[in-house]
């Protein structure tokens, strides 16, 4: 990055404008900044049926922040394996400071001092901190540790980059947030120089962005190199000094992040002008449908997850459930769904009362789930398409006479499922395990709105998904909007909420922050809620 | 006296019988860690019997005879390592061939053994001074074989190693998320073939122990269920060593009570008691139990491939 | 992971040539690697084939002896392919087989009833013995979470002892050269058997007509659906509203009371009285998981492998008396089976082919 570049700045309109790292950062990558650190040369990596990278060349500047930009599938996270070691290319090679070398293996990646620290986190979370840290390591004297050593090390490298966090603690008593924390720290204690992270920001709220983005300044400060793998355009405007694009797998173009915009940066990764072209007519909310009341339940591990929780919903209504993974989202559409036990409170399905009745009965009812795991939960993969589809109404004419399965009428089922909902399958005998993520979802939206359910509870319904996908499943969930459900969505990504919900419920903690409409919601002000530094009067 | 004999016998009872149950415990406690379960404890332990007695009455040396046991249960046990590591095969099948092809194997080839004396066994040793301890000396230190020292001295060996040292956080972490530990650069494969092994060995050591030591002698099947009962013991001490001895030493000591208790019961109904008290243990230890703290390693009996979701 | 000569994909599909032609390959490779053991004793292994072919299937008496074993294992099998169906491990047919058969050995002996429904009573007795002996453990699975392997395995031993402890005890009939048995059967508590064989059909119907039903079942009804599906996810289960308790309570009652009433046939078909365990079961039970793993859970296909152990067995028999070869060989043949079966699972699995050229 030359000075010249650091007179003009782009503006683009929608998204916010230069932050105050702009500045800071030209001053410090001024010098070694055409010294390369990492450079990749036809990189190419096949896969049975698709070419994860094609022929893909790359240089990364030493003390950079450089940004792996590209959808889902375009090959980011397959050519990051491959410079990490858990991937052998099949052709191009990989070049550190200037010399070719080979990298058969995550241990050999650290030896280069390459760290990565991936989107789910590689913590085992039985063990502390420190034994994560030191997991894989040949520390100590023989096969004795050296505790004292050990934790005197993290402590001065975590002071030094401000990651604070105990070292002592286990790795499952930890937040989201600082188990992050102890993933770099590990990178750092095995001296990497080059620190790869993948979608780093996924799971965290607003404020912890911001503070692993002054840890990156930080480590950059240092002389760190760091690759920034990411789907989501803000972050790099904010905070990266180049970007590479990828599409379907090949390297579209590379450009200095302060020459470009969040429009031109969109149109290079997906091809085409994105507009997300969804008809969404003004709400017409009706009757309340669901009503809950200071519902209360615990976690997997026993510890509280819902604290009170109070809300409605109303027939043609979106109600956004905002906020970060793990603050009782997930608990929340399983006690709504009878799949988990509410310890207190309860909830009303038009006047019913459904608290802690059964899975069956909610679904009977005409209560749809799309699950946070859709293919571990929602399918079972060894089953056919046809199987699948009936999962919930197979005990129901016309799929069962008395206890037989008409086998008959599930086929017909199925055929106009994949009909209406578009799953690309060559029939209805497939196994589920075999259909690509965007189908397997069409699946389960085929099943679950099949009943013209009432109300709809969905969970990242496109976590995952490719823009087509996604604007697709978006779009039924707007038409079933409009047929008369309410429909209660839950989603880590807030332009998604932002863009289809009719009112926004922020949650953290288990405990409901504000509720808004999406005419007052402000971006600030749902990231503050989300973090739990602000609470809003309820009212509905 | 009469209550000083019954606590004199079942004490001594406790360490002779508790010692082969230990010792495999502690085995299967390493292989559980490391994500593998081992059903096939009855087979190793039965060949470690056979070829422990077989050795020691060909050498006339009990000690080589353990040694012999040791190798050849480790041996044994890395068939099951390399159907359930290898080949990914299911756990608990895999296990249970290995049982039936270890009495088997024992049964055809110890054929021509049965009913031989040992004439050379372990000897029994009396600790002079301390076996003089009222109730205590003769219980714990008088007429004890040597292996059952070295035994309760090899756990709080084994516990320092798997939470204490580097070792040991190998293990724990490939029995939990053998993902993270293979992204770290750790050989998951080779890590659970070596516990798995470990396990193997003590089996074999313990099988050993009751053909050269407790009861020298050789019997087609005599070990009579007891590699069933560690693998309940492995879940009762909460896959940690120092309650794995606890456990063996509790479950030994009540199978002698319920010996003592004859006058007063049918003989097969208390015969059948270790098996029901092994329930009874399980559905106690079953309630209120945090799984995340002390449950059972996280990848237990899932076979782990790189690369595969 | 593998050399560069081999070619490894993941299968998408599992056309049953595949399932047959695997396991076909690992009984094939059992019988080459047990060969070893005829080896070592002196004896051609084809030799050794040979005999057990022709003795068990040659002649009539082999071909009943194959049979009469072929009935047990075929009722408990049934049972367990539809317990590994829920992945519920029900290591415990032996044990309940047993409990099967004293139940209907109390029918036979101590209850007065018409002699016309004597046997009628001890079938449903031997049934409802089973069904009692595995619900125990799965019970305890689901309510407590309590390990199914385990606690199927330690109720057969205590099966055993009660058995011992009956035979001994309470039920002790005339004591022949120490060892202990009850009375024998009054004639109408006997299941008829084949003339001049100890075949005992009426045992054998039920067995195909279960193996049939429970097909059916597991693959035509309702419930079977749910057993299907809670075997193959139980997340899955639990979201469509499938309560795994009652699925595994089902499956338990038949595969229990399928092990009963293979007991009853032992008791009542073959024995004629109530004998010391080991003499009234050669581990049917636990000969039965190889045959109910070998038929990949297809209970109709257990008519097959049970018939395949039934030969097995017998032949066991046959060259422990014409070559006086020890009969545990019986369970390591049986042990490397298993070992080659669930080892050639990973042939089901993944395609492995030979890379001709450098890729």
């Amino acid at each position: 990055m030359t000075l010249d570049a650091s007179e003009s700045t782009t503006y683009d309109e929608a998204g916010p404008g230069p932050s105050r790292f702009t500045e800071v950062r030209r001053k410090g990558a001024s010098l070694n900044a055409d010294e390369v650190a990492v450079q990749l040369r036809g990189i190419t990596k096949r896969f049975p049926g698709v070419v994860a990278n094609d022929g893909i060349d790359l240089s990364v500047h030493r003390g950079e922040i450089h940004c792996l930009l590209g959808e889902n599938g375009a090959g980011k996270t397959t050519l990051m394996r491959i410079l990490y070691g858990l991937y052998q290319p099949d052709a191009g090679q990989i070049l550190l400071h200037g010399e070719a070398t080979r990298i058969p293996s995550p241990r050999a990646a650290l030896t280069h001092h390459i760290g990565m620290v991936h989107q789910h986190f590689h913590l085992v979370p039985t063990l502390s901190v420190e034994e994560n840290i030191i997991l894989g390591l040949s520390e100590g004297r023989g096969p004795f540790l050296r505790p004292r050593k050990t934790r005197a090390r993290i402590r001065a490298l975590a002071s030094e980059y401000g990651l604070q966090v105990d070292p002592t603690a286990k790795v499952w008593q930890l937040a989201v947030g600082q188990q992050q924390r102890v993933e770099i720290l590990k990178a750092l204690y095995r001296d990497a120089d080059t620190l790869i992270m993948d979608e780093p920001t996924s799971v965290l709220t607003p404020q912890e962005v911001d503070a692993l983005f002054h840890t990156l300044r930080a480590l950059v400060d240092q002389g760190l190199t760091i690759i920034f793998i990411t789907h989501k355009l803000d972050e790099v405007m904010e905070v990266s000094d180049r970007v590479t694009v990828l599409r379907k797998g090949k390297v579209i173009a590379t450009v200095d992040t302060v020459s470009t915009s969040k429009a031109e940066l969109a149109r290079l990764m997906v091809g085409r002008e994105v507009v997300f072209r969804l008809e969404k007519r003004p709400g017409q909310a009706g009757d309340e449908i669901l009503k809950v009341r200071d519902l209360h339940a615990l976690n997997d591990r026993g510890l509280p997850a819902l604290r009170g929780v109070s809300f409605s919903v109303r027939s043609r209504e979106i109600l956004g459930i905002a906020g970060v993974s793990g603050n009782g989202q997930h608990e929340l559409s399983e006690v709504l769904t009878g799949m988990r036990r509410a310890t207190h409170g309860g909830a009303t399905l038009e006047a019913q009362d459904v608290t802690n009745r059964s899975a069956r009965a909610i679904a009977d009812l005409g209560v749809a789930h799309v699950p946070t795991e859709r293919i571990r939960v929602g399918t079972v993969p060894n089953m056919t398409i046809r199987e699948n589809l009936i999962l919930k109404r197979y005990r129901r004419r016309p799929f069962c006479r008395w206890i037989f399965l008409d086998e008959g009428a599930a086929g017909a089922n199925a055929c106009d499922a994949m009909e209406r909902y578009g799953i690309a399958a060559p029939h209805d005998g497939i196994a589920a395990k075999n259909l690509s993520g965007g189908n397997i979802q069409r699946m389960l939206l085929a099943r679950e709105l099949s009943g013209e359910p009432h109300l709809i509870v969905a969970a990242h319904p496109t976590y995952g998904l490719d823009v087509g996908a996604t604007e697709q499943v978006r779009q039924v969930l707007l038409d079933q909007r409009d047929r008369g459900a309410g429909i209660l969505l839950i989603s880590e990504d807030l332009d998604e909420i932002l863009q289809l919900s009719d009112r926004i419920l922020v949650l953290f903690a288990g405990e409901v922050m504000g509720i808004l409409t999406s005419e007052e919601a402000q971006l600030e002000e749902i990231g503050l809620m989300m973090a739990g530094a602000q609470r809003q009067a309820v009212s509905s | 006296m009469e209550w000083q004999s019954w606590v004199i016998s079942t004490g001594s009872f406790m360490l002779a019988y508790g010692t082969p149950l230990l010792l495999a415990t502690l085995g299967e406690i390493y292989a559980e860690r490391a994500g593998v379960l081992n059903l096939g404890i009855e087979g190793m332990m039965i060949m470690g019997a056979y070829s422990a007695f077989v050795t020691a009455y060909v050498t006339q040396n009990p000690w080589i005879g353990l040694v012999v046991a040791a190798s050849v249960g480790a041996g044994f046990s890395l068939i099951h390592a390399f159907a359930s590591i290898t080949l990914r095969a299911n756990q608990v099948v895999s296990g249970l061939a290995l049982t039936l092809l270890g009495l088997g194997l024992s049964g055809v080839l110890g054929r021509a053994w049965g009913g031989l004396p040992l004439p050379q066994t372990l000897p029994e040793i009396t600790v002079p001074g301390l076996s003089r301890i009222p109730i205590l000396g003769p219980m714990l230190f008088d007429g004890h074989s040597l292996l059952i020292y070295l035994t309760l001295l090899l756990v709080p060996v084994m516990w320092f190693i798997l939470f204490k040292t580097r070792i040991g956080i190998t293990i724990r972490a490939v029995g939990e998320d053998p993902a993270t530990a293979d992204s770290l650069g750790i050989h998951v494969r080779l890590v659970r073939y070596a516990c798995v092994a470990v396990g193997g060995l003590l089996s074999g050591v313990a099988g050993g122990y009751l053909s050269v030591a407790y009861r020298p002698a050789w019997t087609e099947g005599m070990t009579a269920g007891m590699g069933w009962i560690v693998v309940a013991l492995t879940i009762f001490a909460f896959w940690n060593p120092i309650y794995g001895m606890i456990g063996a030493l509790l479950f030994a000591a009540l199978y002698h009570l319920s010996f003592r208790l004859q006058p007063w019961l049918a003989p097969e109904l208390l015969r059948a008691l270790p098996y029901l008290f092994a329930i009874l243990v399980l559905v106690f230890v079953s309630r209120g139990t945090l799984q995340r703290r002390m449950g059972a390693p996280a990848a237990l009996t899932i076979p782990y491939a790189r690369g595969e979701e | 992971m593998a050399p560069h000569w081999l070619r490894v994909e993941r299968r998408t599909t599992l056309p049953p040539r595949v399932v047959f032609g695997v396991s076909f390959a690992a009984i094939v490779a059992a019988l080459l690697a047990a060969g070893i053991f005829f080896k070592a004793y002196g004896v051609s292994p084809l030799r050794a084939y040979q005999l057990i072919v022709t003795g068990a299937l040659g002649s009539k008496v082999g071909l009943a002896e194959t049979v009469r074993r072929t009935i047990p294992l075929l009722l408990c099998g049934v049972g367990l392919t539809v317990a590994f169906r829920a992945l519920f491990w029900n290591i415990g047919a032996e044990g309940q087989l047993l409990v099967g058969a004293m139940a209907a050995a109390g029918v036979a002996l101590f209850v007065p009833m018409p002699d016309l429904l004597r046997l009628p009573a001890m079938f449903v007795a031997g049934f409802a013995g089973g069904a009692f002996w595995a619900l125990i453990p799965a019970m305890l699975k689901v309510r407590l979470g309590i390990n199914d392997v385990i606690s199927t395995l330690m109720l057969n031993y205590v099966a055993a002892f009660v058995m011992q402890y009956l035979i001994q005890g309470p039920w002790k009939g005339p004591t022949a050269r120490g060892f202990a048995y009850t009375d024998k059967f009054p004639a109408s508590a006997t299941l008829a058997r084949i003339p001049g064989t100890p075949i005992h059909w009426p045992t054998l119907i039920l067995g195909v007509l279960a193996a049939v039903l429970a097909y059916i079942w597991v693959t035509r009804t309702r419930q079977g659906f749910e057993i299907r599906v809670v075997g193959e996810n139980p997340d899955a289960a639990r979201y469509a509203g499938i309560s795994q308790g009652k699925v595994i309570l089902a499956v338990m009652l038949v595969s229990g009371g399928l092990a009963g009433v293979a007991g009853v046939g032992e008791a009542a078909g073959i024995h004629r009285m109530l004998l010391a365990p080991s003499k009234l079961s050669f581990g049917y039970g636990y000969t039965a998981i190889i045959v109910a793993w070998l038929a990949r859970r297809n209970p109709l296909a257990v008519i097959g492998t049970a018939l395949l152990f039934g030969v097995i067995m017998a032949g066991g028999d046959v060259i422990k008396v014409s070559l006086g070869l020890p009969f545990q060989l019986v369970n390591v043949f049986n042990g490397l089976i298993l070992f080659f079966l669930i080892g050639s699972e990973i042939f089901m699995r993944y395609k492995v082919s030979i890379r001709w050229r450098r890729a």
